[in-house]
């Protein structure tokens, strides 16, 4: 070949190729050992928990005794990520309306995107703090630990995550499409109800599966907002129990089958968060747009 | 002629204008989301205001310097000087970078530059499934398996090298560099996919270049990826940082809750975001504990701000960078 015409690369730079690319695959490797650890500990651990009564009866609370199982858990997790999904996704995906089909270039759709900016950046735990001061240590509705202040605090998480996907999907929606419909009178909202919105679904149910599924697995801004109880409620005025929180409080315990408990729910939980990844990326995946 | 016929506008105003009625639902539609963006605005100013105010006791208590500056948190006897917060804070961040920026670039680098292209889709699925693991199932794993197994190797690491500063001396169970581990897998995720995007976006020109020039792989991706690709991989890393810092539960979990600064890596110490997870039960009855947290949550919320502010100019830099770098290429092209 061509390679005669040439000096050969000296055995140096062959080397020093060959160990610098052998380094950069060994560190991709490496980045993938935890996630094979958590996987094996969290089936090595959980499945032992997990049977019928894990997932019918409440955690009973007593050290000793029998721990119970983790319903109020489950339950908990999913009607204040329900609640939470019922405010964030409509005002999530507003903002984005707005930011892509009225404020465009504007001052004030600059700042607004400033400010969801900073709010994907704010921990969680602040959040949480947040929602304690202005709704739990002010009073409203109760002056106590609530499922819907909980649920108010995973709102405030997930509506930058939907908004932000959202709008990238809508500035995906072809021009031309818009101009069509405006060319055949379509007003303004009905060109975005019946055309960009069904455009843009596949993409917008992804930003939102991905929301909840982070939404379900935070611990922090649930600890002083919905706190947490063994028995199960769906009133949401009261105290509410969740997943993560469940699982904080068993590893604090240092007693084993309370510990167990917490990999059986751990499990459970990354299973649910597993289910709805999946499901988002496959959604993303059969998308026209991008 | 066939222009005739078409009716002026001027003469029949009302033929394409619609009605006033008509009208109604845009206006709505429009006022309506723009109330609900200007919402958001409020919402973040509001909640500023809201952290300001109710921080404030504390500052009654003791002066802002004695707050960040003095080193002693002891509640019990109402002593809250956040340094050994402040410093565990940027300790396990700083950690977490040092490890979990170079992997995090290595994978992205394997991806897009040298692995065969039937592994990249998988590599990347499971590289972002990393993010989907919940902060407390992370902070389960880290307790219950990470610190014992860890502990003999940080023992002989840091009998071995004690003349490296921070290093020696006696290593307990929940530490720092476990905490700074931690993070480091859990910030992973977002720099590698920033680091991959940012790469991607290298022109083939420049590769193909440094390659027609005889380099090698490896020095196509020193001379032509990483110069180029500089700026973005240092957003995602100031990105993760931004993360880091706030993660509270998988660090509350394996960075041992004292408040102290530790003279080792491999020693106990707190973070902002582990403090106020951790007291918050016992500060419900004191309002100036719960000021202090509540401070402790504004020192965060300060910190988390400035650095996503210096992330996101990195990233717009090596956005308006590549752009520019981009134009000359796209017409030789054409």
């Amino acid at each position: 070949m061509s390679s005669v015409a040439f000096a050969p690369i000296s055995p140096r730079r062959r080397r020093v190729d060959r160990l610098a690319r052998g380094t950069v695959a060994a560190l991709t490797l490496l980045a993938l050992i935890p996630l094979g650890l958590i996987v094996y500990y969290l089936l090595k651990q959980g499945l032992g928990a997990i049977s019928l009564s894990f997932f019918t009866t409440d955690p009973s609370g007593s050290f000793l005794g029998d721990p119970g199982g983790i319903k109020s858990a489950i339950v908990g997790t999913v009607v204040m990520v329900a609640l939470a999904s019922v405010v964030a996704v409509p005002v999530g995906v507003g903002v984005a309306i707005w930011l892509v089909e009225l404020g465009r270039e504007t001052k004030l759709a600059h700042t607004v995107r400033y400010f969801i900016d900073v709010m994907t950046g704010v921990p969680s735990i602040v959040f949480g703090l947040f929602v304690y001061i202005t709704l739990v240590l002010a009073g409203v509705g109760g002056s106590s630990f609530a499922g819907w202040k909980g649920s108010v605090a995973l709102g405030l998480l997930m509506l930058p995550i939907v908004t932000r996907s959202a709008e990238v999907v809508l500035l995906l929606v072809p021009n031309q499409l818009r101009e069509a419909a405006y060319a055949l009178g379509a007003p303004r909202w009905k060109t975005i109800v019946r055309i960009v919105l069904p455009t843009a679904l596949p993409g917008i149910v992804t930003g939102v599966l991905l929301a909840v599924a982070r939404a379900a697995g935070e611990t922090a801004p649930l600890l002083f907002t919905a706190a947490v109880v063994n028995a199960t409620t769906v009133n949401l005025s009261d105290r509410m129990n969740s997943l993560p929180a469940l699982i904080f409080q068993n590893v604090g315990q240092a007693q084993d089958r309370l510990v167990t408990i917490a990999w059986g729910a751990a499990l459970t939980l990354v299973m649910m968060i597993l289910v709805l990844t999946l499901l988002a990326r496959l959604i993303q995946r059969r998308s026209r747009l991008s | 002629m066939e222009a005739g016929t078409i009716t002026p506008a001027g003469e029949r105003p009302n033929a394409l204008r619609r009605s006033p009625a008509a009208r109604l639902p845009d206006r709505l539609l429009r006022w309506g989301l723009t109330a609900l963006s200007l919402g958001v605005i409020a919402l973040i100013a509001y909640f500023f205001i809201r952290l300001l105010v109710e921080s404030e006791p504390i500052f009654k208590h003791e002066s802002v310097t004695d707050f960040l500056f003095s080193a002693d948190w002891v509640p019990s006897k109402a002593l809250y000087g956040a340094v050994p917060l402040i410093a565990g804070t940027l300790i396990s961040s700083a950690i977490a970078l040092v490890i979990g920026i170079p992997v995090a670039v290595a994978t992205a680098l394997y991806i897009t530059e040298l692995a065969p292209r039937r592994v990249r889709g998988p590599i990347t699925l499971l590289v972002e499934l990393l993010a989907a693991v919940p902060s407390v199932v992370y902070g389960l794993w880290g307790f219950f398996f990470l610190i014992p197994k860890l502990k003999p190797a940080e023992q002989w690491f840091a009998d071995t090298f004690s003349f490296i500063p921070f290093v020696g001396g006696t290593v307990t169970g929940p530490n720092y560099f476990v905490a700074g581990l931690i993070l480091a897998i859990m910030i992973l995720p977002i720099a590698s996919a920033i680091s991959r995007e940012v790469i991607s976006t290298v022109p083939s020109e420049h590769k193909e270049a440094a390659l027609a020039l005889g380099a090698t792989r490896w020095e196509m991706i020193r001379m032509a990826v990483l110069p180029y690709a500089r700026g973005g991989i240092a957003g995602g890393a100031m990105l993760g940082l931004g993360r880091a810092i706030g993660e509270t539960i998988a660090v509350t979990l394996v960075i041992g809750n004292a408040p102290v600064t530790g003279h080792s890596i491999f020693q106990q110490g707190y973070t902002l975001a582990a403090v106020i997870a951790n007291e918050f039960g016992e500060a419900a009855s004191d309002p100036t504990h719960r000021a202090a947290l509540i401070a402790a949550g504004l020192v965060l919320f300060v910190l988390t701000l400035a650095v996503n502010g210096v992330a996101r100019a990195f990233v717009i830099r090596a956005e308006r960078g590549q752009r520019v770098a981009r134009t000359p290429a796209a017409g030789m092209a054409g």
